[in-house]
């Protein structure tokens, strides 16, 4: 929601960086304020993923040029762990399983790791045992997920709930989905959506990367951003996205200069 | 992030002190008189004296083995002194005589031997270099009929058991470093669990290498008769020197039937600098008879120290329905070698195995597993499930497998299953994604990839482990 005295969380200027040598980003401006939620759509290959990833502080990229303020703070400055304490959430594309580490045991870590950082009184496994399954009945979420290895076995729906479990759990001031509706169904995607729309409020903002508009159906933007070869090529509001998924990423291409035009 | 890790790893070993109390050390070199002194050393009977010299003259003829995946110089084993012992200031009747500064040593470890003795429960034979010093709990071990001594007072005591079992799971001639052991083995634990007793506690021996260039030759004996069931925990520690320090102990077991003898290792011996140089080089051989029919013998291991390990704790089932298991963890980092895993002779019918080996490999350190699964004609019905994982933390490390399996009887099913992981960017990504540092994320990593091996260990032991391989690692990952 678009709100009135919102106040910036986000401010990417000229943002560019490359991996092994080849350059992903290539100059992305984007500023996010508090209540938004923006969608930022593009084809495999036009740096979206990568964008969220360097937010995030992803060490193997290397950033050339630019400036990302978060809050108050040079996001660029802090490591990766300091990033997530201030609030910066990245639900991954692709979790990583943790074969022999309980689940809750991770999030209870994960939990206590922030609430410490917050000042915030952090729980004991009984304590957590509760919360954490009243954050879950939102996801619709068996506690059984509770004693499973963190991601192992998980089905693609599952890993993606357990994403959001811990966005609902972490209650990040910027969130960034990343391709969180690929691998699923219409109801875990409806789920999924349903978590993520419980989640945001006024206070936080929230960035849907995603390849597709269905997504959008369910968590409705404000802004919509298309990228392509590393650049922000077009931002309008949700009807972008219509626009784009009747009409084809290469309407974009073919017609970027003019559909700004329009839109603007 | 490689720079923060390396600095995290290159921490210095906690236990690297030196104790100062006077030792009687034997001159340097091995031969019979040698071996003759340490058995008048040790008033021993003429049968042990020649127990002794033919495991000698068996040595002699031996080669040191050379196909293990490990690399060091040759030992000169005529630079090494075999017998080295505290002198005591005079015959020790309680803990409270022992010497001051030995007990000190001991806290530096974390070992307070009364403390923690009286508060886990746990019967420590303390072994300081070659000799028992003291023994706590032996008495109420005592009242049901338990013998829980030095290897050298049960020569003493109960000379018809060691002579009955002493070098019948482990011949004097089996290998090169067990007939050098029985040749020049100074001392060691013995455990005598009688006829249908069940151990009341876990009994523990610390043992730990203390006097500059004298090679640990330690010898334990485990029996559990029909029935009986034990327990045993030995950890290790060792001061820090430059000089490399063989230990080459033999540890045999014997379980009679329906007997179960559970045998847990911590071994945390100095692994040499971060350069490689310096640490133990850790021979040992490890064996368990599982005799009669329905016995158990389950091996526990957490190896985390040494510069070279070299050991294979094995099972011989030979009664029918019998036993075996084998449960490792090997961490390397450094320049830290490791060639372990274990054997599983099955004769027996019906005989079971499992083996569950996690080998853990940093810096620039190489691990190997290498076991063997042998079911012989006479073992209808054997099964045998293998599970061998290795994980590797950053990318100058080794990890291999040997795995050798000889089915002589179809009627047999082998199970072995293998797998490869490493610790990289994207997994510490995630985890510092969640506002979790890269030394939290390994050490949950490890654990969780040591799971199975942990939950085998006894309570303390388990902590302890846990503590252990994450402060061996700390900051391995780059």
């Amino acid at each position: 929601m678009i709100v009135n005295n919102s106040k910036t969380l986000l401010m990417v200027q000229g943002l560019r960086a490359s991996i092994n040598g080849t350059e992903i980003l290539r100059g992305i401006d984007l500023t996010i304020k508090s209540g938004e939620i923006h969608a930022i759509m593009g084809l495999n290959g036009s740096g979206k993923s990568t964008l969220a990833k360097v937010l995030a502080g992803h060490a193997a990229y290397e950033i050339t040029a630019g400036t990302v303020r978060f809050e108050d703070k040079d996001l660029l400055e802090m490591a990766p762990e300091d990033r997530a304490r201030a609030g910066l959430f990245l639900a991954f594309q692709y979790p990583i399983e943790i074969p022999g580490v309980a689940n809750t045991q991770f999030l209870r870590l994960a939990y206590n790791t922030i609430q410490a950082q917050r000042g915030k009184e952090e729980l004991d496994p009984l304590e957590f045992d509760d919360f954490v399954r009243e954050k879950m009945k939102l996801l619709d979420m068996n506690p059984d997920f509770l004693d499973r290895s963190v991601n192992e076995g998980f089905s693609g729906g599952e890993k993606k709930r357990n994403e959001i479990l811990q966005m609902a759990l972490l209650e990040p001031t910027l969130s960034i989905l990343d391709e969180m509706d690929s691998g699923l169904d219409i109801d875990a995607l409806k789920t999924v959506a349903n978590g993520v729309n419980h989640i945001t409020n006024k206070d936080n903002a929230t960035i849907l990367v995603t390849h597709y508009q269905r997504l959008l159906d369910y968590v409705v933007p404000d802004f919509v951003h298309i990228m392509q070869s590393g650049h922000i090529v077009l931002t309008g509001g949700k009807e972008l996205a219509l626009e784009l998924e009747t009409r084809g990423y290469d309407w974009v291409t073919a017609n970027k200069r003019s559909i700004a035009g329009a839109i603007a | 992030m490689s720079a923060v890790l390396q600095s995290l790893v290159n921490q210095p070993y906690k236990h690297g002190f030196v104790t100062k109390i006077e030792s009687d050390v034997a001159p340097k070199g091995l031969n019979e008189d040698i071996i003759r002194l340490i058995s008048a050393k040790k008033n021993e009977p003429e049968w042990l004296l020649s127990f002794r010299l033919e495991a000698y003259q068996k040595w002699l003829t031996m080669k040191e083995p050379e196909w293990q995946n490990v690399h060091y110089p040759k030992i000169d084993f005529q630079a090494i002194s075999y017998y080295s012992a505290p002198k005591p200031k005079k015959k020790l009747a309680s803990m409270d005589e022992v010497d001051p500064e030995l007990l000190r040593t001991f806290e530096k470890l974390g070992v307070p031997m009364h403390e923690r003795a009286a508060l886990a429960g746990v019967a420590v034979d303390v072994i300081f270099d070659s000799v028992s010093v003291a023994t706590t709990y032996k008495q109420k071990l005592a009242e049901v009929g338990i013998i829980f001594c030095s290897i050298s007072e049960a020569v003493h005591n109960h000379p018809e058991l060691i002579q009955r079992y002493l070098g019948t799971v482990v011949p004097v001639g089996d290998n090169y470093f067990a007939a050098l052991n029985s040749a020049v083995f100074t001392d060691g634990s013995f455990c005598f669990i009688p006829k249908g007793v069940k151990c009341p506690m876990d009994l523990s021996t610390y043992f730990r290498i203390n006097t500059e260039g004298s090679g640990q030759f330690e010898r334990t004996l485990i029996i559990a008769e029909e029935d009986a069931t034990v327990s045993y925990l030995e950890g290790c520690t060792a001061p820090r020197f430059d000089t490399n320090q063989l230990h080459a102990a033999v540890v045999e077991l014997v379980a009679l039937d329906n007997a179960d003898i559970k045998y847990s290792t911590v071994q945390n011996w100095y692994a040499g600098d971060e350069n490689g140089i310096g640490g133990i080089y850790n021979f040992v051989t490890k064996r368990g008879l599982a005799k009669g029919k329905n016995s158990r013998i389950s091996w526990t291991q957490v190896e985390t120290g040494s510069a070279i390990t070299w050991k294979y704790p094995s099972c011989i089932l030979r009664g029918d329905n019998s036993v075996g298991e084998f449960y490792s963890v090997a961490v390397t980092n450094n320049y830290q070698q490791a060639d372990t895993g274990t054997k599983m002779i099955h004769l027996g019918k019906n005989t079971r195995s499992t083996i569950v080996s996690k080998g853990i490999s940093a810096g620039h350190s190489n691990s190997s597993y290498r076991g063997l699964v042998r079911i012989s004609p006479t073992a209808e019905g054997a099964r045998n499930y293998s599970q061998c994982d290795s994980m590797l933390i950053g990318d100058q490390c080794g990890a291999h497998t040997f795995p050798y399996i000889q089915v002589h009887n179809n009627s047999a099913i082998v199970e072995h299953e293998a797998s490869t992981s490493k610790i990289g960017e994207d997994q510490l990504f995630y985890f510092s994604q969640r506002g979790i540092d890269a030394e939290e994320a390994v050490s949950m990593i490890i654990n969780g990839f040591c799971k199975d091996v942990f939950q085998q260990l006894p309570m303390e032991f388990a902590v302890e482990a846990t503590k252990l391989l994450s402060f061996k690692l700390e900051g391995s990952v780059g």
